[in-house]
């Protein structure tokens, strides 16, 4: 027996709950869809246990709400949800971008537009994840593709929600969310937890929204004496309404910049096997795993083939793929939509990208890639 | 070369092939220190509609999760023995339950027709847990995952209380598999 | 006598609301009934969606929340929950709170969160310009309804109190100081309480309708509501076109907030053992 206490096997959904509660995500809200249900299920019995709260919301329209008024009391806050949820999500998405209120959204993709394929998996979500809600707006959206990275990257998720003020988006699909596999988890020493910044100002000169050095204004949560205005209209730095196009230019821009201008810290991608290739494979999410199966075998018959895997979608990594483009004769991009990512690959490399797309419900298999790379004349 | 072993288990839904995956993999992974994933491929219908559930074992990190060359298929019905038995192995094993899967194709695998549901229904007094059983049967037969480690994986995920009849619907299994060779 | 500004952001006055409007009635009403309460000035959020009566936490000195259209008492929700020391109280329209947050609304009540909903119905959306809202009665007109109204209007009161929110009341803006009583009862109550604020829109309600001026309008409630005792004596002829008003509904019922923490307490404590 090599029975570890650390050792466990389960879901990637179960490891989203399990690590939102590392995290310190003691409020959830959320209103049951496949294929996410389970993290909303392994939350209404973990979190009264520990203190937290959970609610079921009428809708996922009241889901988004609740978590961004928790998060102003100053709670970690979450939801899970699918496509259809995901979407009457995105004017709240807005309001909390625009508020700079931290919360993290997962989103288990499953086959769309509307109810589409409600047991199947998809990545046709990458896209509405970074332009669902209306206007320019910040967001951070991560993608994990083992039961394993699920746990880190919703570690990672909320980290980046606070230390951004932004909602971070989490889109997991039905492979990554109901496969169940094994997980060392990691000592609670190797986990790195980050909290908002607190504003160190006394109430008298706080400025809710205030330029600062760093572009992220420093929080104060509601009922602590601070007792300031907070909406989702164009405000000033005082949070208060305006219309004056000085000040609004200044807010869009400076929301904006304050995800660019860290993009570098934000972004994180892995690179295998690229030092020689000549075709690069760019993947994220559970395609990934199909890809390294993939990659491995065309290597194995002596194409000269590398992979790219995203774990950050947004902001996306324009820098690291036009450096790659140097070097590359062909990119091959697979995914579970219409090549979503492959447009924008294409517009960072200023390459054609060679396109492996799967829209039936089903992951794509490594012999439908290795096929691609095949195909493709060096 | 590297060793990967494929299971699927399939039926319908409410047959607890999901649940039995589970098992298979945990004890794989947790109990056996292999690696192991457990996917899955259902419908809308909570009870009904085709289930399927797979299991890969190896001693490497599992990249793709999908079974596509078959070491072992598990059928509880005809239409999913029908559907899935062009994908086992040349010398892989095909299992299906003898008393809904009437018709089994020919092939390079070896087949085994066996009573399992039968056998549940008969000896525990409970149809339900006739996918225990086929654990029983599958761990026998394919000798890639302990017998303890199943059995320490059933006592992990079945409910409380249903302890002793899971074990002794595993153990019937194990001699149902004996008894066909 | 009390001095509004101790609760007034008064550099962000004057407010946007039209000559004769009934906002200002209700903030004012609002603030005395805070005042009455003595809850600490920190410790009270008010939250509101969008429209005319969604404008008025911005000119109150209190934790102030201004959302999305229809979603306020969702927002408030977990607000709420997450630090339920505060004393949440949601400011909202017809519109807001039984169109567009129709079924946030109803929920919140069926759930009984201690929450203090005061709704401003004026009869129309007035912030968009005067469009039929789901109070609007049958056959009035809005630039939506251009030849009259062709729907039948809400209730809200009567729709709260099918929901389950133990603590109903409606005033008009005429009757300001019962309305202050009845808010300063919701603010205390211990569960999901509704004040429903008949409240004039001279601007879009009363113009189109030729209801004449907000005096006008305050004489109509003032001639037309009747009080909950009488109005229990009176038949329903007798009560066509009449407002009911007074505290329409008072009982007791479990609060969520209490409902969880003793849940949260059971299960530890069976952890413990």
């Amino acid at each position: 027996m090599t029975n570890e206490v650390e050792t466990k096997l389960i879901t990637g959904n179960e490891a989203c709950a399990e690590a939102a509660l590392v995290a310190g995500m003691r409020f959830f809200a959320g209103y049951p869809i496949t294929p996410s249900t389970e993290i909303a299920e392994c939350l209404a019995r973990r979190l009264p246990k520990v203190g937290g709260t959970f609610v079921q919301m009428e809708d996922e329209i009241a889901s988004m709400a609740a978590i961004i008024g928790a998060s102003l009391a100053g709670a970690k806050s979450m939801t899970a949800t699918s496509g259809p949820g995901f979407s009457l999500m995105q004017e709240n998405i807005g309001y909390a971008s625009m508020a700079e209120i931290p919360c993290v959204v997962v989103n288990v993709q499953r086959g769309g537009p509307s109810t589409g394929l409600p047991t199947l998996p998809a990545q046709g979500d990458v896209m509405q994840s970074r332009w669902g809600t209306h206007g320019d707006h910040p967001i951070i959206v991560v993608t994990p593709s083992t039961v394993r990275e699920t746990y880190d990257w919703t570690i990672k998720a909320f980290n980046l929600a606070e230390r951004f003020r932004v909602p971070v988006v989490v889109l997991l699909d039905e492979i990554v969310a109901h496969i169940s596999e094994k997980i060392v988890y990691p000592k609670d020493a190797e986990i790195e937890i980050v909290d908002r910044k607190i504003t160190e100002r006394d109430p008298s000169s706080y400025l809710p929204y205030e330029n600062t050095d760093s572009d992220i204004p420093p929080f104060a949560e509601f009922g602590i004496g601070y007792r300031y205005h907070v909406t989702g209209l164009c405000h000033d730095e005082t949070g208060f309404p305006t219309n004056d196009p000085k000040k609004v230019d200044k807010l869009t821009r400076r929301l904006n910049r304050k995800i660019e201008r860290y993009r570098n810290e934000i972004i994180f991608y892995k690179e295998s096997f690229l030092e020689e290739a000549e075709i690069c494979v760019v993947v994220y999410g559970s395609a990934a795993r199909s890809a390294y199966r993939a990659v491995s075998d065309a290597r194995k018959l002596g194409y000269k083939v590398g992979i790219l895997h995203l774990f950050v979608l947004w902001p996306f990594p324009h820098e690291a793929l036009s450096k790659i483009a140097k070097r590359i004769k062909f990119f091959v991009v697979p995914e579970m939509n219409l090549g979503q990512m492959a447009h924008e690959i294409s517009c960072a490399t200023k390459q054609e990208v060679v396109k492996v797309n799967r829209v039936d419900g089903g992951l794509i298999t490594p012999v439908e890639i290795l096929e691609k790379i095949k195909s493709v004349q060096l | 070369m590297s060793f990967r072993y494929e299971f699927r288990l399939s039926g319908s839904g409410g047959q607890g092939l999901i649940l039995a995956g589970k098992i298979l993999a945990e004890a794989a992974a947790i109990f056996d220190g292999k690696n192991a994933t457990q996917s899955q491929s259902y419908g809308p219908e909570a009870r009904g509609g085709s289930s399927r559930s797979e299991v890969i074992v190896s001693d490497e990190e599992i990249d793709y999760p999908k079974a596509v060359n078959i070491d072992l298929l598990l059928c509880f019905t005809q239409e999913a023995c029908d559907k899935y038995c062009k994908d086992v192995k040349d010398d892989g094993i095909l299992l299906v339950d003898k008393n809904y899967v009437t018709s089994t194709p020919k092939g390079a695998f070896k087949t085994y027709s066996l009573p399992i549901t039968e056998i549940a229904e008969t000896k525990m007094g409970k149809a339900l847990v006739a996918n225990i059983v086929a654990l029983g049967v599958i761990t026998r037969l394919t000798g890639i995952i302990s017998q303890q480690a199943v059995e320490s994986a059933i006592l992990s995920r079945v409910p409380k209380g249903t302890e002793e009849l899971n074990l002794k619907a595993f153990n019937a299994g194990i001699e149902l598999a004996e008894q066909a060779g | 006598m009390f001095n509004y500004n101790k609760y007034l952001r008064n550099d962000k006055l004057p407010h946007i609301w039209c000559t004769g409007c009934g906002c200002g009635i209700v903030l004012k009403s609002l603030l005395r009934a805070i005042e009455r309460s003595k809850i600490p000035q920190d410790e009270i959020a008010v939250v509101s969606g969008i429209g005319c009566s969604s404008r008025t936490p911005g000119y109150l000195d209190f934790n102030t929340l201004h959302t999305t259209h229809g979603r306020a008492i969702a927002f408030a929700t977990g607000l709420k929950l997450a630090k339920q020391k505060l004393k949440v109280i949601v400011v909202t329209g017809d519109g807001d709170a039984t169109a567009i947050g129709g079924n946030h609304f109803i929920h919140a009540a069926r759930r009984n969160l201690d929450l203090t909903v005061v709704i401003y119905n004026n009869y129309i959306y007035g912030m968009t310009g005067g469009q039929v809202s789901p109070t609007t009665p049958a056959g009035k007109r809005g630039s939506t309804a251009p030849y009259g109204n062709v729907e039948p209007a809400f209730d809200i009161s009567q729709l709260a109190i099918a929901a389950g929110a133990p603590f109903v009341a409606r005033s008009t803006c005429y009757h300001a100081v019962q309305l202050d009583k009845y808010i300063h009862k919701g603010i205390i109550k211990k569960g999901f309480s509704v004040i429903e604020v008949l409240s004039p829109c001279p601007t879009y309600y009363a113009r189109p309708n030729r209801l004449g001026n907000v005096v006008d309008m305050m004489e109509w409630y003032k001639n037309n509501s009747v009080q909950i005792g009488v109005a229990r004596n009176k038949s329903v002829q007798e009560m066509e076109g009449k407002i009911t008003i007074g505290i329409l509904h008072d009982t007791e019922r479990p609060e969520f907030c209490e409902v969880y923490r003793e849940l949260s307490e059971s299960i530890k404590k069976q952890l413990v053992k």
